[in-house]
């Protein structure tokens, strides 16, 4: 383990807070966030803005909690009964976790993409048209479910057969579809949990294109093991580490081009350059 | 590969693992220990299939089979003027009637159903009933009739000499339409059959929603570390384990007794309140539904938790409210293997017989149940009842009712297997 003097996060958070050169406008914010399961602390103090309309990627070696954070965002960590969250995850200047506020409502208008594709054991349309109508989505679904299945680049693939089953499709259609069902419910923010860590070189391809077509619209938070994924199609590259308790600590947050050419911590250009993890 | 081990590891002695012929021999002692298992397996589904057969050759040997038969009153000497007892036109038909049964059991026929408004078979049957009045002397097995016809024939001339000897299937139409008698070339099992079907329908009503409802509460609601839900939890396994009688002790205590008002219809004022009390359909449905619903709770959460947990989080992850996860992805998933749990549970109820004794099945009855208020009986009870019998024929008419019951079984588990079916096929599509 290299990364042990990081410990004070005082001069951490002055630092690493936000990318510098941000634009003006922040999607989702972390401040002081800590994560436990049970009494053990997954991540600590992660303070984190993340710009609008732009691709955030999510790195750091294994069990430093970068899926533990990217599901605080949306609150998918309230499904484990002993996940306790500190801090605050401020949402339009809003906090997610205020005991007033609904993780379903939340849960819509920050979606997510997972690392399996997970669609539904039904047709590819009822795939696309469940979530917007459980939503209370009254307009033509037929229309919705077209111009979701458009921005994932699908349509022209499955046009034909809407109502065939969504298991039929292969590895890559199928996260093509979750993320044309996640944007069918029109979220505001996209939760991206390595999407394509379980497809071939060609379907990761065609994922990390429309990623990029998506964050016109949409800010995007991915998690990803690939570092050259990251370096491809983030705009800016958060680095977590994991401390001696196994605790994940945000060590870096900045332009992805920074991160990846001209870090600012060591423990950072270790990973980077592959001297760790 | 070989070479390559060599190199890392030099001398030979130094080696852990076999190599070479030893550790063919290895290999062939292992794959060895492995066949002797695979047979050890065969054998004993071998033996199951062995004691499978034995069970269903026996019920056949004794469903269908030579019987000797004398008649009181020979059919043919009723003929009037050359014409058979069988095509007679039914004036002539209660003629013979009332001039061979005392008027006394004329009269209690007439005051039953007039004779205006008898259907000819039905004279007919009573003339065979009351004046021809067949009497079963023996009955013999279906192999002996099949390969020792000649001494079963020697026999029956040698100790029944003027009986009618014929081979008989004991499974027949009527004994599915008719109702208990006492006379067992009349008997049915109808009343028995309604009686099953009535009961099991009380069983699968009560039983499937709360025991649903209780497994989507235990595996998608309660917290599993709570000792009280751990508590419920074991209390649940521990039951599906307890002997059926207890369930109709249970049964009698709660549902006979201390619910009479309801069971016996009374709070509503109808059902047989003088013979039936609490020992009626719905006591023993509910009973059963008790004895099962362990099992359809343990089965239904098998089946919930065998629902990845990934399309619970799609859900979640789109905004779906917990209770829309469940309804919309959690129970479609599970609902085969919820409604195989719930098929194999309700075989078992169908087949019980110690709770309904408990309960108070009657064991003679031939009235068919009107309703869940009736007195009934059910078709192990019946078959207990005939097996318990001294005579011979009743033996006959139990492996008969068998035969009946196993059938009645197979129809209704493959119906919900093709429901079951339905089920996966339509969600593989839609």
């Amino acid at each position: 383990m290299t990364v042990t003097l990081e410990r004070p996060s005082q001069t951490r958070t002055e630092t690493v807070g936000s990318p510098p050169n941000g634009p003006v406008g922040n999607a989702i914010e972390a401040e002081k966030m800590s994560v436990f399961y049970g009494d053990f602390c997954a991540v600590r103090d992660v303070d984190m803005k993340v710009p609008s309309n732009k691709i955030t990627a999510i790195i750091g070696p294994s069990g430093c909690g970068k899926s533990t954070v990217l599901r605080c965002f949306n609150r998918m960590n309230d499904l484990i009964a002993s996940v306790r969250i500190e801090g605050e995850v401020l949402f339009q200047g809003q906090n997610i976790y205020a005991g007033d506020v609904d993780p379903v409502e939340v849960r819509r208008r920050i979606g997510m993409v997972f690392q399996k594709p997970n669609p539904f054991p039904k047709t590819i349309y009822e795939n696309v048209a469940w979530g917007t109508r459980i939503n209370g989505f009254r307009g033509d679904m037929d229309e919705m479910v077209e111009r979701a299945l458009r921005s994932a680049a699908l349509w022209e693939e499955v046009k034909d057969k809407l109502q065939q089953s969504a298991l039929g499709l292969s590895g890559g259609q199928q996260q093509r579809l979750c993320i044309a069902r996640a944007i069918a419910v029109e979220p505001e923010i996209i939760l991206m949990d390595e999407p394509a860590s379980a497809l071939d070189p060609i379907a990761t391809l065609r994922i990390e294109d429309l990623m990029k077509e998506l964050s016109v619209k949409y800010t995007i938070i991915v998690v990803t093991h690939n570092m050259q994924q990251a370096a491809r199609i983030s705009d800016y590259t958060a680095f977590f580490s994991v401390d001696d308790n196994r605790t994940g600590n945000l060590i870096e947050f900045d332009d992805t081009e920074k991160i990846f050419t001209n870090p600012s911590r060591k423990s950072t250009e270790d990973y980077i350059t592959g001297r760790f993890g | 590969m070989a070479v390559h081990q060599r190199q890392t590891v030099p001398q030979a002695a130094d080696r852990l693992m076999p190599s070479g012929a030893a550790h063919h021999e290895q290999v062939v002692a292992r794959q060895r220990r492995g066949r002797i298992w695979a047979i050890v397996f065969q054998a004993a589904m071998l033996a199951g299939i062995v004691a499978l057969c034995a069970l269903l050759l026996n019920i056949l040997n004794q469903s269908f089979g030579y019987v000797a038969i004398v008649n009181t009153i020979d059919p043919a000497e009723l003929a009037v003027d050359g014409v058979p007892l069988n095509e007679l036109p039914k004036e002539n038909l209660v003629e013979i009637l009332e001039a061979n049964i005392s008027a006394g059991l004329m009269r209690r026929y007439e005051h039953d159903i007039p004779f205006a408004e008898r259907s000819r078979e039905n004279v007919h049957d009573l003339i065979l009933e009351r004046v021809v009045e067949p009497q079963v002397q023996a009955t013999w097995g279906l192999f002996d009739s099949i390969f020792a016809r000649d001494s079963v024939f020697a026999e029956a001339d040698e100790r029944f000499p003027g009986s009618d000897v014929y081979f008989r299937s004991w499974l027949t139409t009527s004994f599915i339409s008719k109702s208990q008698s006492s006379e067992p070339l009349r008997a049915g099992v109808r009343t028995a059959i309604f009686g099953s079907l009535w009961v099991v329908a009380i069983t699968i009503l009560f039983s499937f929603p709360i025991g649903v409802g209780a497994a989507i509460y235990l595996e998608e609601y309660a917290h599993k570390e709570r000792l009280l839900n751990r508590l419920i939890q074991t209390n649940i396994n521990n039951l599906a384990g307890v002997p059926s009688i207890i369930y109709g002790m249970l049964g009698l205590a709660i549902f006979v007794r201390i619910l009479e008002l309801f069971t016996s219809g009374a709070f509503l004022g109808i059902g047989d309140q003088s013979t039936a009390n609490g020992r009626t359909i719905i006591s023993a449905g509910l009973t059963l539904g008790l004895l099962i619903l362990p099992l359809i709770i343990i089965n239904g959460q098998e089946a919930i938790r065998a629902v990845p947990n990934s399309l619970r989080q799609a859900g979640f992850g789109l905004g779906a409210t917990h209770w829309q996860v469940i309804w919309h992805h959690v129970l479609p998933s599970a609902m085969p293997g919820v409604l195989t749990g719930t098929i194999l549970a309700v075989s078992r109820a169908i087949g019980e017989t110690a709770p309904l004794v408990v309960v108070g099945a009657s064991t003679f009855i031939a009235l068919d149940p009107s309703g869940p208020f009736s007195k009934f009986t059910v078709l192990p009870i019946q078959i207990y009842q005939w097996t318990s019998r001294p005579q011979d024929e009743f033996r006959n008419l139990a492996a008969a009712a068998i035969l009946v019951l196993l059938i009645l079984l197979l129809s209704l588990n493959a119906s919900a297997v093709l429901l079951r079916n339905r089920f996966d096929r339509s969600r593989a599509i839609a």
